[in-house]
């Protein structure tokens, strides 16, 4: 019952340096509003973030663990898609 | 630091800083009460860091005040007796229930959030740093607490009734909100404080609002509870001091 009234919500969080939003963690909330604030309240006291989502958690489509081999496993013996096999020039500097 | 009661020499300045001060202190007090009783984790985290917010607030006024009358913030805070007190009777009410502990926020904060915005004007630097800080702090709980009084009142039958039961209870203790006497007068003259009563426009339109969302409705304005200014307050404070006080009175000076 409570998890039909408080559904989970998925928190993703922008940090202060202009990346991603990440994803860190979950709450339960009875709507998006509410899921807000508890994010806000649970996942920023330490001033973690400049913008918050949040998803319901049943609005995500999540791979099966049992597909694991079929899915990644290929890509591990093509090393060559790695950027390692070019020679950087040095007036590139750092990339 | 001696055990025995400090008395003040209360200059409208002081006085009107303890006010607010004591304000915030035993309300952060209360809502930390919450802490490990809340409904749920998200919800004891929003009452905590709202606890925080206040004590924070309330530290920065006893500095200010105890700069004028020679004492520190722990002085002010663990030192005086009950009838020294000059915080409101809403906020040294015991929390009840959740939506007692809300409404309580909600009316306090509709109240707070136009007097610091207003405060960020005062004439006393001091003071009106503080408003810039509190106002940012208070805009939340505003909002937090206006969020859940929606959903309490239009929620379930059982959440309806307790709210409605949390209004009427509630509600005679929201006009010493704007009570000012010869010493507040002064301040509002001064340019120090705004008057409340020049507040009481934007606490109406915030609660109406608040109140139609919740399918609630506004009680009328009768026989207003008031003393809480002045230090004649109710029998619960003095629990709360013995709580927030019992260390320092009976280890003086104790730190950790």
């Amino acid at each position: 019952m409570t998890e039909s009234r408080t559904p989970l919500w998925e928190v993703f969080i922008r940090s202060r340096n202009g990346l991603a939003h990440k994803h860190v963690g979950s709450v339960h909330a009875a709507d998006a509003t509410l899921a807000l604030q508890a994010a806000r309240d649970v996942y920023t006291r330490r001033g973690e973030g400049l913008s918050l989502w949040v998803v319901p958690s049943s609005a995500i489509t999540a791979s099966d663990p049992a597909d694991k081999d079929m899915l990644f496993e290929p890509t591990a013996s093509k090393i060559y898609r790695h950027p390692t096999f070019y020679e950087v020039p040095d007036e590139v500097g750092n990339m | 630091m001696p055990t025995t009661s400090i008395s003040l020499d209360e200059a409208p300045l002081v006085l009107h800083l303890l006010r607010r001060a004591d304000d915030a202190l035993i309300l952060g007090h209360r809502l930390s009460e919450w802490t490990g009783h809340a409904p749920t984790l998200e919800e004891e985290l929003a009452l905590a860091n709202i606890a925080l917010d206040l004590i924070g607030q309330a530290r920065l006024l006893y500095a200010h005040a105890g700069s004028l009358t020679g004492h520190d913030e722990d002085q002010l805070a663990y030192l005086r007796d009950a009838r020294a007190w000059r915080n409101l009777l809403l906020v040294e009410l015991p929390n009840g229930d959740f939506a007692q502990t809300i409404l309580r926020l909600a009316l306090f904060s509709a109240f707070m959030d136009p007097c610091w915005q207003a405060t960020t004007r005062s004439a006393d630097p001091t003071l009106a740093a503080i408003a810039a800080k509190a106002e940012k702090e208070v805009a939340y709980h505003l909002r937090h607490s206006a969020e859940w009084l929606i959903r309490l009142g239009d929620g379930t039958e059982e959440s309806r009734r307790r709210a409605k039961a949390a209004l009427d209870a509630l509600w005679p203790y929201t006009g010493e909100l704007f009570e000012a006497d010869e010493a507040e007068r002064e301040m509002i003259a001064a340019g120090i404080a705004p008057d409340p009563e020049a507040l009481r426009a934007a606490w109406e339109a915030t609660l109406t609002d608040v109140l139609a969302r919740a399918a609630l409705e506004r009680p009328s304005d009768t026989w207003m509870q008031t003393g809480g200014r002045s230090g004649r307050h109710t029998e619960h404070l003095g629990y709360v001091l013995a709580d927030l006080q019992y260390l320092q009175r009976a280890y003086p000076g104790a730190t950790w």
